[in-house]
């Protein structure tokens, strides 16, 4: 069995408010499920929600992959409940930053600090323990495998796949496929994309296939020019990715904060309008908090 | 040796870049709107930045699962932004001395560097290699003297006697390392590449740039810089301290079909490579 629920589904920074009631305010957060494992795939502000729902769990072991350490995907994990109480085991995923060379654990126990929070790391009474991933690092849990791939974005931030059986999914976290630097005469032109080419098939070939895939979708295409470079994709990105990679199911999320419902269902619509359905596309959703899927 | 070398590892990672280059990605990366490829161009031409910068993202920790052999290969594969910050942080801890401590002037050892970078490409290409495979050639030729910066930071002095003994004796620098510190640049260079887990082309650029007769397996990226490093002594661009050859290696002239001054010769470009090469790092 592999089933996943949203927990959280805005970008940047969470959006409460009724505006914003049907599709939900938390930043990322996806609980995902298989018989016996709970992999929760990012701490946005949607892990308190989640964290409400786990005390009957207790004593419990959970799995925590973070994307990357941008504040909407951690800002919930100081008030990740299970943290707190002697008996459960907490495991935390991510990359490292390559500028300190600092791993997962350096990264997020500055979180905790004085200033920030008012509990200090050793206070927690949970069995903590930190992995830091390597690329394409498989982590077997039960009998469901999680590995990741380098995306794009202006920090390092890996996306996952999940699978369980013959099911899968895979979630980006934050990402914007990479574009050339340089200008169609520029004589580095041509190996930049194949650069670019050559990394767009590294990803692909992990997402080739899988049931579902949570995708970052930021922006409109009207609205993508101008965010260049801020590391998210668009509706057309997304679209192309999920048809490029043979997908099943394709939910975007990382909804602009400032989206109201409505909005986000009038996008959402242009889009699909824009790329009108062909042969073998996925069917495609708009990820909603609190909404499951089951695979 | 060996405590030479883990004293330098632990040095090395303290050591600045160039000063054009440190100056400039300061100044770049000031702008929010700085032009990517402007600053990849700055990064591509400091030894230092790039065997750093490539070192980063090699190493193990890390854990990418491909071989990074450019910097346009690391902006697509781990992020504009992430090279960017590994480029600020190199960039903050100070820069290189204009003359080193042991007399080796630091522009002119650049303008080698660039010039054999430069040259190592254009014979690469004439080798029929493809665009992306001509970076490694660049790579090779910009980085094969990195251990004559590594000597002149951390053994000024032993540096110095070492280019005082070429000048007044007609050895190579080779050989006077060899005296003065029990190592020459090259195998230093060479145990730093590897301990940096750099490409293994490159750590054979660094280590046998002197020595052609130690590779067994034909390595046109390694030919292509001992060629390049040769010609560009030559020409007299720039300089890092060692004496003019005025032959190539046999296996080297086999490679190209003809000798060294007929090969500097054939090179067509040479000239206006050289002054791209000088107009960059005078701006």
């Amino acid at each position: 069995m592999l089933k996943f629920t949203f927990r959280g589904v805005r970008g940047s920074i969470a959006s409460p408010g009724p505006k914003t009631v049907k599709y939900g305010g938390n930043t990322t957060c996806i609980e995902v499920r298989t018989d016996n494992e709970l992999i929760i795939l990012d701490a946005g502000t949607g892990i308190f929600p989640l964290s409400q729902t786990l005390f009957p769990e207790f004593p419990l072991t959970c799995h925590v992959f973070i994307t990357h350490t941008h504040w909407d995907h951690i800002q919930g994990l100081p008030f990740f409940i299970p943290m707190f109480v002697a008996g459960n085991r907490v495991k935390i995923y991510g990359g490292q930053d390559p500028i300190t060379g600092n791993g997962v654990q350096e990264v997020l126990s500055r979180q905790l600090e004085y200033a920030f929070f008012p509990i200090r790391e050793a206070e927690l009474s949970a069995e903590l323990e930190y992995i830091s991933l390597s690329e394409n690092q498989v982590v077997n849990i039960g009998d469901a495998q999680v590995t990741n791939v380098l995306m794009n974005h202006p920090a390092i931030n890996y996306g996952y796949k999940v699978t369980c059986g013959d099911k899968s999914l895979f979630f980006t976290g934050d990402h914007e496929w990479a574009y050339n630097i340089y200008d169609p005469d520029d004589d580095d032109y041509q190996l930049f994309e194949d650069h670019i080419a050559q990394k767009r098939k590294s990803i692909i070939d992990i997402v080739r296939g899988v049931d579902v895939l949570i995708v970052d979708t930021a922006y409109t295409d009207d609205e993508y020019p101008a965010k260049k470079g801020w590391g998210h994709g668009s509706f057309s990105s997304s679209i192309a990715m999920a048809r490029e990679a043979g997908v099943k199911h394709c939910f975007f999320t990382h909804h602009e904060p400032t989206r109201s419902d409505e909005k986000l269902e009038k996008v959402f619509q242009d889009a699909l309008d824009e790329h009108p359905n062909q042969s073998g596309d996925p069917e495609f959703y708009l990820a909603q908090e609190e909404f499951s899927f089951e695979l | 040796m060996d405590d030479i070398h883990q004293q330098l590892v632990q040095m090395v990672d303290k050591m600045p870049a160039f000063p054009g280059s440190v100056n400039k990605v300061l100044q770049m990366t000031s702008a929010i709107d700085c032009a990517p490829k402007d600053l990849v161009q700055v990064i591509e031409h400091d030894p230092v930045m790039m065997a750093k910068i490539l070192k980063l993202v090699n190493s193990a920790y890390f854990g990418l699962s491909r071989e990074i052999t450019s910097i346009k290969h690391g902006v697509v594969f781990v992020g504009l932004n992430t090279i960017k910050n590994l480029a600020i942080s190199i960039a903050t801890m100070g820069m290189l001395p204009k003359t080193g401590p042991a007399g080796l002037d630091m522009n002119e050892f650049l303008l080698h560097s660039l010039g054999t970078a430069s040259i190592a490409k254009l014979l690469g290409k004439r080798l029929g290699v493809t665009p992306d495979k001509a970076t490694d050639y660049f790579v090779g030729g910009l980085l094969h003297d990195i251990g004559k910066v590594v000597f002149a930071q951390f053994m000024p002095q032993e540096m110095e006697r070492a280019l005082k003994r070429v000048e007044s004796e007609g050895v190579s620098l080779s050989i006077a390392e060899t005296i003065e510190i029990g190592a020459d640049h090259a195998q230093l260079g060479g145990m730093l590449a590897e301990k940096w887990q750099l490409p293994h082309a490159l750590v054979t650029c660094i280590k046998e740039h002197h020595s052609p007769e130690l590779n067994n397996d034909s390595n046109k990226v390694l030919d292509c810089v001992i060629a390049a490093n040769i010609i560009v002594k030559q020409v007299e661009f720039g300089s890092a301290g060692n004496l003019i050859e005025d032959r190539l290696p046999d296996r080297v002239s086999a490679r190209f079909g003809m000798e060294l001054y007929e090969l500097q010769n054939s090179i067509r470009d040479l000239d206006e490579e050289l002054e791209k090469a000088n107009a960059f790092i005078r701006i």
